[in-house]
């Protein structure tokens, strides 16, 4: 949006009562309690990123024991036990912290033209949340590791209850609170905060979607937190909610936590559309398509989304009546999905595509999250859903969608911002590298478990029958392959944080407002605050987009 | 998203909610999210128990019958704790301090009468936590909320710690007092609705 109007006359703010003014950071800030966006999104994007390397290896480990269909290489209760930490630390450390917390946090602020976010305390609160958390789901593995599966449905999660099961579910709450104390802060910022010469049909999708995503968390996750106490209380204090015996209903059980995780797809997917949205028109050199039906859509797909969890019950004696209000319902949510993937597909076209290490991940990330959305439509069809249930099916669509949809995002959104984060730049060389293998990998790992699981292979096992084999080999293959993708990456990003060349304030040419700044941002974010005088995607229509490094704006 | 040329930029009168934290607005529209939240959470127990209660024949069970005079007498309390409450919420809108210390006592009296009563009512039901699915569903709801009534309660005396400082709330700087009246009213929403499923629907 953005062009920077830096007349003098533009409003000066008083500073942030408690933020430290420091000249410039030192590493050693990025560990300490800071409330500054800045340094807790790239808090939130380190510390995530730690979780997904550790997760990685407990898939690695996992698909190594499931290169023979014997279980040779480790115990079944430690196959398990890394299943639901493998699951749950993608999720609720990785891929929320990073989506929404890391680059919410960074972003979202910048974007709209503001100091810090709206409860600046509350946010660092909400991160020192998490490591906690992940110090309670790998100190589970101190007494054998919580191994009901990461959706701890009773009765197994009650039967194998032990101290290592309570610590799953607080180390949940946790960050579903962490979740709660953020969309706050994120829906608060957004409708309060935004620079005042900013119109909502002028805010970035990005932020949209943070909207969207924070409404759903808010809405979601209290549920999830009601479903987990009782599970507690069911494990420590002999109370019988999902207990058969005791007149309980473990279905019950799977309607509260799917009435979160449902949800959760989306709080991992809406901010990667975000930052699609964003990412797509800057590297294209075009206007994105239909900025409202984007922005509309993000917001339909958090509604609807609220009204389709039982899809992942149609085996759990739903009612007919349910099947098809929830098939219905499931299907509809790829209609504001596939808005928006036509909305990207018409930015592309005729663009003046620079394939930068984003952008390939941007349009992996289409072509790999079609596939994943194709494979969830099918599920989403109950008499579909009833033959493939708890197969490799289901494990192969929803990696398509959460890593060849979220974890692709994520990266564009690191190769897109790490310039702006960091001032320096990546390298290209090395970027691509790192997609060319994660690509690869992607399709080599979770392809095959389609056949799997349509020839009926059940999840969730250590050991399976030899006809298996062949496929399953494959898949450790790309997992070998996706475990070493990530190392171009980690290289890149330890070399060039320290010696790339320098960024500049804006080396993409972007219009939105965080391109007004310097790279990176000094604390408060600008010395004047920046007026928003067109749209933030309005490329090749003649608008110069800003270069903050000019001395202009650091003086005044 | 058509660019609108802002001739005015940022307009200096327009700064007020970047006073961050300070800024009531946005700590009255925090907490008030915050509660909508807070809600849902009860409203999955409030889910549970319905759907518990329409699938047993008898509800409660006989073993459990809950006793109706203590909980119908804590109930007006805590109501008319909501009145009380905003009297002292009003006093320190028009600046008197006094007002508002006397009516925040009276509604910290009144919540701890409440907790006083729900804690009896334990003790002298009979029946615990493990007793059946209802005593199951009874001592976590109504558990949960005294907890968030306790919660109220710190708030409270959040603020009457804080208003012995002469001028730390006056006529127009009062949010944190408005905060605590708004919890306190939630606290209420939470408990008419609880007590509407556990005890009233009992009797039918």
């Amino acid at each position: 949006m953005a062009q920077a109007n830096l007349s003098p006359e533009a409003t000066k703010t008083p500073p942030i009562e408690g933020h430290p003014h420091l000249p410039d950071w030192k590493w050693y800030d990025y560990f300490t309690f800071n409330i500054d966006h800045k340094v807790i999104g790239i808090q939130y994007l380190v510390l995530a990123f730690i979780f997904y390397l550790i997760a990685g290896l407990m898939a690695v480990a996992m698909r190594t024991e499931l290169a023979t269909p014997d279980s040779d290489f480790m115990d079944p209760s430690l196959y398990n036990a890394l299943l639901t930490n493998h699951g749950t630390i993608m999720i609720f450390l990785w891929i929320v912290p990073a989506a929404i917390g890391g680059f919410g946090n960074y972003l979202v602020p910048l974007m709209i033209g503001a100091r810090d976010m709206a409860f600046p305390k509350l946010n660092a609160l909400a991160f020192w949340l998490n490591p906690p958390a992940g110090a309670l789901l790998l100190g589970s593995f101190l007494f054998g590791g919580a191994q009901a599966g990461w959706t701890s449905y009773p009765p197994l999660s009650v039967i194998t209850a032990n101290t290592a099961q309570s610590m799953w579910i607080l180390a949940v709450v946790l960050v579903g609170t962490s979740s709660i104390m953020g969309s706050v802060n994120f829906l608060v910022t957004i409708w309060k905060m935004r620079v005042p010469s900013m119109k909502w049909d002028q805010l970035p999708l990005f932020c949209w979607a943070m909207v969207a995503t924070s409404f759903l968390a808010l809405f979601s996750t209290p549920v999830l937190a009601a479903g987990l106490i009782l599970l507690l209380f069911d494990i420590n204090f002999g109370t019988g909610f999902f207990q058969p015996d005791a007149g309980g209903n473990v279905v019950v059980y799977q309607h509260l936590f799917w009435f979160y995780s449902h949800p959760a797809v989306y709080l991992m997917i809406l901010p990667i559309f975000g930052i699609m949205s964003e990412v797509i028109p800057v590297h294209a050199r075009k206007p994105i398509f239909g900025y409202k039906a984007i922005a509309y859509s993000s917001l339909t797909i958090s509604i609807v989304g609220l009204f389709v969890w039982v899809h992942h019950m149609f085996t759990s004696g739903t009612p007919p009546w349910m099947r098809i209000f929830f098939t219905i319902s499931t299907l509809i949510v790829a209609v504001p999905t596939g808005i928006k993937i036509f909305s990207w597909v018409a930015t592309l076209w005729g663009g003046k595509i620079r394939f930068t290490s984003a952008m390939l991940f941007a349009v992996g990330l289409l072509s790999m999250f079609v596939f994943g959305g194709l494979s969830g439509v099918t599920l989403g069809t109950a008499p579909f859903d009833i033959h493939v249930h708890d197969t490799y099916y289901v494990v192969g669509h929803f990696h398509y969608v959460l890593f060849g949809g979220s974890v692709f995002g994520i990266y564009a959104g690191i190769y897109h911002w790490f310039p702006k984060m960091t001032g320096r730049m990546l390298n290209e060389t090395l970027g691509r590298l790192h997609f060319v293998l994660t690509f690869i990998g992607t399709n080599l790992t979770f392809a095959p478990m389609h056949e799997l699981g349509m020839q009926g292979m059940p999840r969730r096992v250590a050991m399976y029958d030899p006809q298996f084999v062949g496929l399953n080999q494959l898949a450790t293959i790309g997992a070998f392959t996706l475990g070493i993708s990530v190392l171009p990456m980690l290289i890149n990003v330890i070399w060039s944080w320290s010696r790339g060349p320098k960024a500049g304030g804006n080396p993409w040419n972007a219009l939105t407002l965080e391109w007004t700044t310097p790279s990176p941002p000094p604390v408060e974010n600008w010395t004047i605050l920046p007026a928003v005088t067109h749209g933030p995607y309005e490329y090749g229509v003649g608008i110069q987009p800003p270069q903050p490094d000019q001395p202009a704006l650091d003086e005044a | 998203m058509q660019g609108t040329v802002d001739s005015q930029p940022a307009a200096s009168t327009a700064t007020a909610a970047h006073h961050h934290e300070e800024h009531p607005d946005l700590r009255v529209l925090g907490l008030i999210t915050f509660l909508a939240s807070e809600f849902l959470m009860f409203c999955g127990f409030f889910a549970v128990y319905l759907i518990y209660r329409s699938a047993l024949a008898e509800w409660p069970p006989e073993e459990t019958e809950v006793e109706l005079l203590l909980p119908a007498v804590n109930t007006v309390i805590l109501v008319s704790s909501s009145l009380v409450i905003h009297w002292g919420d009003t006093a320190i809108k028009q600046g008197d301090v006094a007002g508002l210390r006397k009516w925040y006592i009276v509604t910290a009296l009144m919540g701890t009468v409440f907790l006083g009563g729900q804690i009896y009512e334990y003790a002298t039901l009979g029946y615990g936590l493990r007793t059946n699915l209802f005593s199951n569903c009874f001592y976590l709801m109504t558990g949960f909320h005294g907890l968030h009534v306790f919660i109220g309660l710190l708030l409270i005396l959040g603020v009457l710690w804080r208003s012995r400082r002469p001028g730390h709330y006056n006529a127009n700087k009062h949010t944190g007092v408005e905060m605590a009246e708004i919890y306190w009213h939630f606290v209420d929403i939470v408990w008419i609705v609880l007590f509407t499923l556990i005890y009233i629907l009992t009797l039918f």
